[in-house]
């Protein structure tokens, strides 16, 4: 006994110490992590953001430097010329106190931000001196720099990620920038590229002693891919300029591609106030416009009833129908159509007995309803003739979202046999029901992208391409779906009779006013009622503005949908602008100055001022500044916006005469 | 020859444990002192080749040198623990050195192997038997001497490790009631401190009941138990007292560490916590040799000397904390089987001794090291930066097996 007690504890307390080592490295393992707060840090380099350019390689967003001044302050030498420091970066001595005793609080041994988010000019003169101070360094930063002041709908913006985006995408960590909204967003990964990273180890003051495991863990940045957009940065430009002082879209499509060549959404901003210092100050007064929307991209998001261009499609499937003809098929129109007992559809045509041809030029109600009528009556179950109709129209991409590559969109609606059975659950509901469809009242609604995506398919007679931003990633193919045809379900031979009726909008129709010499312009006026609750009555206001066009005739090169809102008849605003982007676009100079001066001087201010007025942040919507056209803009006569609207003038004839 | 009979006889188990635990030691020092300036490592380097010489000249020197002069070194030792007193450098607090130069010496190291020669030759005497309360009294004095002189360094860590005396004056046959004694008292302080004073007297006078109930008739004696419980209550309350009114706030922090009573990972449980997050950060293999990321870092406060256990745990795991707890014990089990086999009752004696001092050592540095013990400063045998230590064992260690190595010529 005496002889093995030693042993004995020997053994016992050296299993005890094997139970616990055991215990600590093995099976609890919170320690591991500890290990790496405590002593891994992991720092990130982040690599340069591609920039966008236009489809013709003009430079469109790039990138700026921007500095933040770093402060250790247990490095801060007793000598410092306080003055000195003060005088470079424009600061007083009271605030320079004030930042370094904030700094001392967050640590005195930890670099914190002294001064941030200074530009090249205010850090020139504070970076030749800056060996001088020990204890200051400074940290780049990247920043967006936009060439242009249009287009913010299209690049959307960066911002900080959200904490339930880092829980969602282990990728980003807290701080680190994302692209929101437009290409920014849908093309985030492509331009961000891959930051880099390095594993660094800290001592127990948590300062730096070097690289962990000599870098073995440590990843090399990634660039960002250059992109090029299909938008045209000059065509963008100048609808965003006819659209001031106007609410609406604009969207322009290259119908042999389905590249957009313009996205214009009104009223707009300058893309430049959402970077920097005012960023959040900005975004805020934006956000928060709930009136105008500048955020709300009309181009992509505003459903409405699309009006007399519908009638294309009506007439488009009556003849893959075979319910009627291109010639011989006469309606003959009263002025109007009554289709049931007591009801009566209004028409504005000239009357009398009328063709396809007439029927499209001028626009006529009671010939297309019929010809919807004799499509829905086809079938004796009216469901079924419905499920036909709705059929064709979706292979025209409708009622679905298009599947371009912005993120923002909507659906439209294009209605079937459910809608209806669900409208009418009792059933007996025949095509007198939803004859207003014919017109493009009833349930039928699309986006100003569509529409223009309804113009490129007839342009192209019957196919179309997905519409797309993307025109060239730097060492990548873009997506196979925007090269990919579709086609539609109506036979090619249906489209040049209504393409010779568009034709004739121009030369007898409703847009006869807006011919373009040398160009042959095939386009649709059409007009969306609309209306809003005033002081807690529906008040029907102007109607919304709407033009489809596409040209040349032959050859198509530019189909655009243009949607004004509360803008009235389609000849009166958005026709005009029609055809003015179009010449842009084929012409690149513009003929007819009286109509641009016109139409640039169009305001539609007092019509929305009934829904609101001007708020807060329309000071900061943007018109373009660089423009020798803004000279040509008079004072708006909505006394609301005068301020900040003349100032915007004078810079913009301040600028023209420099140039 | 006495050169031959040496190299022949010399037990190399235990050499090669000793130099493995050695080189083993120095690696992780250089780990952990790789990016400090006071040249730690080269120093300790130098400390190692300095034991060479000195294990020459223990080996060479006549066996039976030892055990007659045993009484000679015991008195110089206590004078040079005594010298401290007028001639010590403090450092940290503790008044253990001699500076000679930039060079210190601890004498608290070399007094360890003193005093288990001046035990192992008073015990030597057939003349001794410890069953008389005389001889009981004059062994216990001989341990208690240097505790004396140590105490007040003040070095606790160092007159801890002569508690494990009482085990091998066990050995040799002191009445068991001591080791009942004294493990009765532990286990009383620990109680005293986790929970209240009564509750622990009640729950002695439950045990003392059963066993007064359930012993033999015979044995029934109501005065002895009833003695015992007074014994007890004395005990606890005066540890209560102790505890909350001698004891300074740092030694109570320590306790109450250990006895998860407070949590502060950023004043004093800082050790601990930091030393616990190194070894267990290691997982099955360890993180490399010198890539210990807290060991780099330097959390650990004193890693290359009493935490030098966790840069074992971070950079070798648990493959080789297990290495070198087996090393540890195996060595102590060999030196107490030479030490069974030893002819003379002195070299015996002298081994058990080697044997408790190394394994107190070891288990209260890495207890406390992985959070068992409180914090406490003793250095683990062979692996601590410092060249008294590493000097002091070596001799300790070296001394018995030379006595091994010579057996066979003892008439």
């Amino acid at each position: 006994m005496r002889k093995i007690l030693l042993p004995a504890l020997i053994i016992i307390a050296g299993s005890l110490l094997v139970i616990r080592v055991f215990y600590l490295q093995i099976i609890d393992d919170s320690f591991k992590l500890k290990s790496e707060n405590n002593a891994i840090k992991k720092q990130y380099d982040y690599p340069e953001r591609g920039y966008i350019y236009d489809r013709n390689g003009k430079l469109l967003v790039a990138n700026q430097a921007s500095y933040d001044i770093m402060v250790i302050p247990r490095d801060i030498k007793e000598d410092l010329n306080v003055d000195e420091f003060c005088t470079l970066l424009n600061i007083t001595k009271e605030d320079y106190e004030k930042r370094i005793a904030k700094a001392k609080v967050y640590s005195p041994r930890l670099p914190s931000v002294f001064l941030a988010q200074l530009n090249k000019s205010e850090f020139a003169a504070f970076q030749e001196k800056i060996r001088k101070f020990e204890g200051f360094y400074f940290q780049k930063r990247s920043l967006r720099d936009y060439e242009v002041d249009y287009g913010a709908n299209i690049f959307g913006f960066i911002t900080q990620v959200t904490e339930k985006l880092i829980a969602k995408n282990p990728y980003y960590n807290s701080g680190d920038l994302i692209g929101q909204q437009g290409v920014e967003q849908s093309y985030e990964e492509v331009l961000r590229g891959i930051k880099g990273v390095k594993y660094i180890q800290k001592d127990k003051y948590n300062r730096e002693i070097g690289s962990y495991k000599d870098g073995k863990y440590d990843t090399i940045a990634v660039a960002g891919e250059d992109i090029n957009l299909t938008i045209d940065g000059e065509l963008q430009k100048y609808g965003q300029e006819l659209m001031i002082n106007k609410r609406g879209g604009i969207v322009a499509i290259e119908p042999k591609t389905g590249e957009i060549l313009a996205l214009v959404t009104a009223p707009s901003f300058d893309p430049g106030i959402l970077v920097g210092r005012q960023r959040s100050k900005n975004y805020t007064l934006l956000y928060h416009d709930s009136i105008a929307k500048p955020l709300y991209d009309r181009g992509l998001l505003a459903e409405y009833p699309p009006g007399s261009p519908f009638k294309l499609l009506t007439g488009l499937v009556a003849l893959q129908e075979g319910v009627i003809d291109e010639n011989n098929f006469t309606v003959t129109c009263h002025h109007g159509f009554s289709y049931a007992r007591g009801r009566f559809m209004r028409c504005h045509c000239s009357g009398g007995q009328l063709q396809l041809h007439r029927g499209i030029y001028q626009s006529c109600n009671t010939y297309f309803a019929t010809a919807y009528m004799r499509t829905i009556n086809k079938y004796t179950n009216p469901s079924a003739s419905v499920d036909v109709w709705s059929s064709h129209l979706k292979s025209f991409g409708l009622g679905e979202f298009m599947g371009y590559d912005l993120p923002t969109g909507k659906r439209g609606k294009i209605p079937t046999s459910k809608t209806y059975k669900r409208m009418y659950p009792n059933g007996g509901w025949r095509s007198t029901a939803i004859v207003s469809n014919a017109i493009g009242q009833g349930e039928v609604v699309m986006t100003p992208i569509q529409l223009a995506n309804m113009m490129a398919t007839i342009a192209n007679q019957g196919y179309y391409y997905t519409p797309h931003i993307i025109k060239k990633i730097e060492g990548k193919t873009i997506d196979k779906k925007f090269t990919t045809k579709h086609t539609t379900t109506i036979d090619q031979k249906y489209f040049p009779p209504i393409i010779s009726g568009l034709f004739d909008v121009y030369n007898m129709g409703t847009a006869s006013r807006l011919r373009v010499d040398g160009i042959d312009i095939c386009g649709k006026t059409g007009t969306a009622e609309n209306f809003a609750k005033i002081g807690g009555k529906r008040v029907q206001l102007e109607d919304h503005s709407i033009f489809v066009a596409f040209a040349p005739k032959d050859n198509p090169k530019i189909a655009i949908a243009i949607m004004i809102e509360n803008g009235g008849f389609g000849a009166s605003v958005a026709g005009p602008i029609a055809s003015l982007m179009i010449e842009k676009y084929l012409r690149r100079k513009i003929t007819r100055t009286d109509l641009e001066t016109r139409v640039l001087n169009k305001s539609l201010a007092s019509e929305y001022a009934k829904l609101g007025g001007m708020s807060e942040a329309s000071k900061i919507e943007s018109v373009p500044k660089d423009s020798v056209l803004q000279a040509k803009i008079a004072k708006p006569k909505v006394p609301a916006a005068t301020n900040t609207k003349t100032e915007v003038k004078k810079t913009a004839v301040d600028t023209t005469k420099k140039n | 020859m006495k050169n031959q009979s040496v190299k022949n006889n010399i037990d190399w188990i235990s050499v090669f444990i000793y130099i493995a635990l050695v080189i083993l030691g120095w690696l992780n020092i250089y780990s952990s002192s790789l990016l400090s300036t006071e040249g730690t490592y080269q120093k300790q380097l130098i400390f190692i080749g300095c034991t060479i010489p000195l294990i020459f000249v223990v080996l060479f020197v006549d066996g039976k040198f030892y055990e007659k002069y045993a009484s000679i070194i015991f008195g110089v030792s206590l004078l040079s623990l005594a010298g401290l007193f007028l001639f010590g450098k403090t450092i940290a607090g503790q008044r253990c050195w001699y500076a000679i130069g930039s060079f210190t010496l601890q004498p608290s190291e070399f007094a360890k192997a003193a005093t288990s020669l001046a035990l192992a030759k008073y015990l030597s005497d057939t003349q001794i038997n410890l069953k008389e309360v005389n001889r009981q009294i004059q062994a216990l004095a001989i341990v208690f001497l240097p505790v004396i002189l140590i105490l007040p360094q003040p070095d606790p860590g160092s007159a801890l490790i002569y508690s494990i005396f009482i085990i091998v004056l066990y050995r040799e046959g002191l009445p068991s009631w001591y080791v009942w004694t004294g493990f009765i008292t532990i286990l009383l302080f620990v109680l005293t401190l986790v929970l209240e004073p009564y509750v622990v007297i009640l729950l002695a006078a439950l045990v003392l009941a059963i066993i007064h109930f359930k012993g033999r008739v015979v044995d029934r004696n109501l005065l002895m138990s009833g003695i015992f419980l007074v014994i007890i209550s004395a005990f606890v309350f005066s540890v209560d007292y102790v505890f909350d009114n001698v004891f300074k706030q740092h030694h109570r922090d320590r306790f109450n560490i250990l006895l998860g009573k407070t949590v502060d990972m950023k004043g004093i449980g800082y050790n601990t916590n930091q030393s616990e997050i190194a070894i267990g950060s290691g997982g099955w293999l360890g993180k490399g040799f010198l890539q210990g990321t807290q060991t780099k870092g330097g959390f650990v406060p004193e890693q290359h000397t009493d935490y030098i256990f966790t840069t074992v745990g971070e950079e070798w795991g648990f493959a080789g904390s297990l290495v070198v707890i087996a090393l540890f014990v195996g060595l102590f089990l060999r030196v107490i089987y030479l030490a069974e086999r030893q002819k003379t009752k002195f070299s015996r004696v002298y081994g058990y001794c080697v044997a408790g001092i190394l394994f107190i050592h070891f288990f209260v540095n890495i207890a406390m090291v992985i959070g068992i013990f409180p914090t406490i400063g003793v250095p683990l045998p062979f692996f601590s930066y410092g060249g008294s230590g590493l000097w002091g064992f070596t001799i300790l260690l070296f001394i018995f097996l030379k006595m091994d190595a010579n057996k066979v010529n003892e008439w």
